[in-house]
């Protein structure tokens, strides 16, 4: 079992990282790396969420099936994502209005981040148990603010670069940065855990 | 059967997941003030930090706090001022403007040494002596950290000294606070006279050093009948409440230092 659940999450985090080999939350991942305090708070929420939205679909799939309604699930876990989105939006509002105000409409969009319902869906898929599916969420999360932080590390280096050609500025030469971080962890592929 | 079960499913999550939520907006409700988001509309969103809190939206906070006058932003100008001062229902006065200005006017006669380092004023003064390569100790660098500093493009190095462009500058004071020598100062944008000089040295070694630099002489100082100017550690000083714009010092500066502007009679 607790095997089980170090493989699960470290080949989360590394070997089957959400952004850099299934290529889920792009969105996100391009938008907010620009600075890295607001690149840590996006992975931070983005983990929060995840997390427990595994935790809560886990049950929700649970209800689904135990009715025969499994082809529900999609929608009911948007659902839950939804509401879980609301939640965190009201928290960090009371408790951390400058990391709010700093990620701006991307904490709404975790809403429709497609690396949250991925995570869910899979769980549900592979039929994982309840902390199997939640250290999976949190697994997959840690990835996304792994991927996240490094990449908005790399940026702000590249802002200060001035070699990038004209054409390249911006969002083409951050896709070809963060290619070539999918390729280096492509390398992790190759390990075997436990 | 099925389709009932599948609606009521569905609505029973909802409803549970709406009542969870309206119990957490109250749990997690926030006073808000509606003028804020008024002011930080009026705003001009550009977070420069002139106004001395953290962005237009931590200036828009104060002001409907009350902790910050109307008048807070200053690349906004009278204009903002004004439609703040109607969201807060009080009078805005009238402000003077201040615009940035580079006590340097290049011209340095040579460097101490090559800096083949990363081009940034703030990098130059970290290696060899902290005063950076320029032969002149106190002068400007021309590496134009003021000009990447600043949001409006009123900054540009020539002659090897940055020179602000005061229709350009809002006197957001970003690059007082970039330039690593304390080269820049705000001055009213109808100054007449300006002095972009910060030497310290004796006439002597300045001349060996720059070829515009103050020397000391004192004929300015002589001059002024109003007393405006004086040459306060090594450079002319420029008292602008006392400066009546005659122009008398500019024209017996030997070194063409002293500068009259063109705004002073717009």
């Amino acid at each position: 079992m607790l095997s089980r659940i170090v493989s699960v999450s470290l080949s989360a985090i590394l070997a089957e990282n959400f952004i850099f080999s299934r290529f889920l939350g792009i969105c996100p991942f391009v938008g907010v790396a620009g600075c890295r305090d607001t690149a840590v708070g996006m992975g931070l929420a983005v983990t929060f969420v995840m997390s427990l939205a595994s935790a809560v679909c886990w049950w929700v799939d649970r209800l689904l099936t135990a009715l025969g309604l499994a082809y529900l699930q999609t929608l009911a876990f948007i659902l839950v994502i939804a509401s879980l989105v609301q939640f965190v939006e009201m928290f960090l509002r009371k408790n951390i209005p400058s990391l709010y105000r700093s990620l701006g409409i991307y904490l709404p969009l975790i809403t429709t981040n497609c690396a949250v319902l991925g995570a869910v869906l899979l769980n549900a898929q592979e039929g994982s148990g309840f902390f199997e599916s939640v250290f999976f969420g949190a697994a997959a999360g840690l990835g996304f603010l792994l991927a996240i932080t490094l990449f908005a590390e790399v940026r702000e280096r590249l802002d200060y670069s001035a070699e990038c050609p004209k054409c390249f500025e911006g969002t083409p030469i951050s896709l070809i940065t963060a290619a070539l971080i999918a390729l280096a962890f492509m390398g992790f592929r190759g390990m075997k855990i436990l | 059967m099925n389709i009932l079960s599948a609606v009521a499913v569905l609505a029973g999550l909802g409803g549970l997941f709406g009542l969870a939520l309206a119990y957490a907006s109250g749990v997690f409700f926030v006073k808000t003030d509606a003028r804020e988001e008024r002011i930080s509309e009026v705003l001009p969103g550009i977070n420069c930090g002139g106004c001395g809190f953290a962005g237009c939206g931590g200036c828009a906070e104060a002001i409907a706090a009350g902790r910050a006058a109307v008048t807070a932003c200053i690349p906004g100008g009278s204009e903002t001022a004004a439609k703040v001062a109607g969201i807060m229902g009080v009078e805005a006065e009238a402000q003077e403007l201040r615009v940035a200005f580079v006590r340097c006017a290049g011209g340095s006669l040579g460097q101490k040494y090559e800096y083949t380092g990363v081009k940034d004023c703030l990098a130059a003064t970290l290696t060899g002596s902290s005063a950076g390569p320029q032969l002149c100790e106190q002068g400007c660098l021309g590496f134009g950290s003021c000009a990447a500093a600043c949001r409006f493009g009123a900054l540009r190095v020539e002659n090897g000294a940055a020179v602000v462009d005061a229709d350009l500058c809002t006197g957001c004071g970003q690059c007082v606070s970039a330039c690593p020598k304390k080269l820049i100062d705000m001055i009213p944008y109808r100054a007449a006279v300006t002095a972009p000089c910060s030497g310290c040295e004796k006439g002597s070694v300045t001349r060996k050093r720059c070829a515009s630099g103050c020397i000391g002489c004192g004929k300015c100082e002589k001059l002024c009948e109003h007393g405006a100017v004086r040459i306060i550690g090594g450079h002319p000083v420029i008292d602008y409440a006392k400066c009546v714009g005659c122009g008398e010092c500019v024209g017996a500066c030997p070194r063409q230092l002293l500068r009259t502007t063109p705004r002073f009679r717009s």
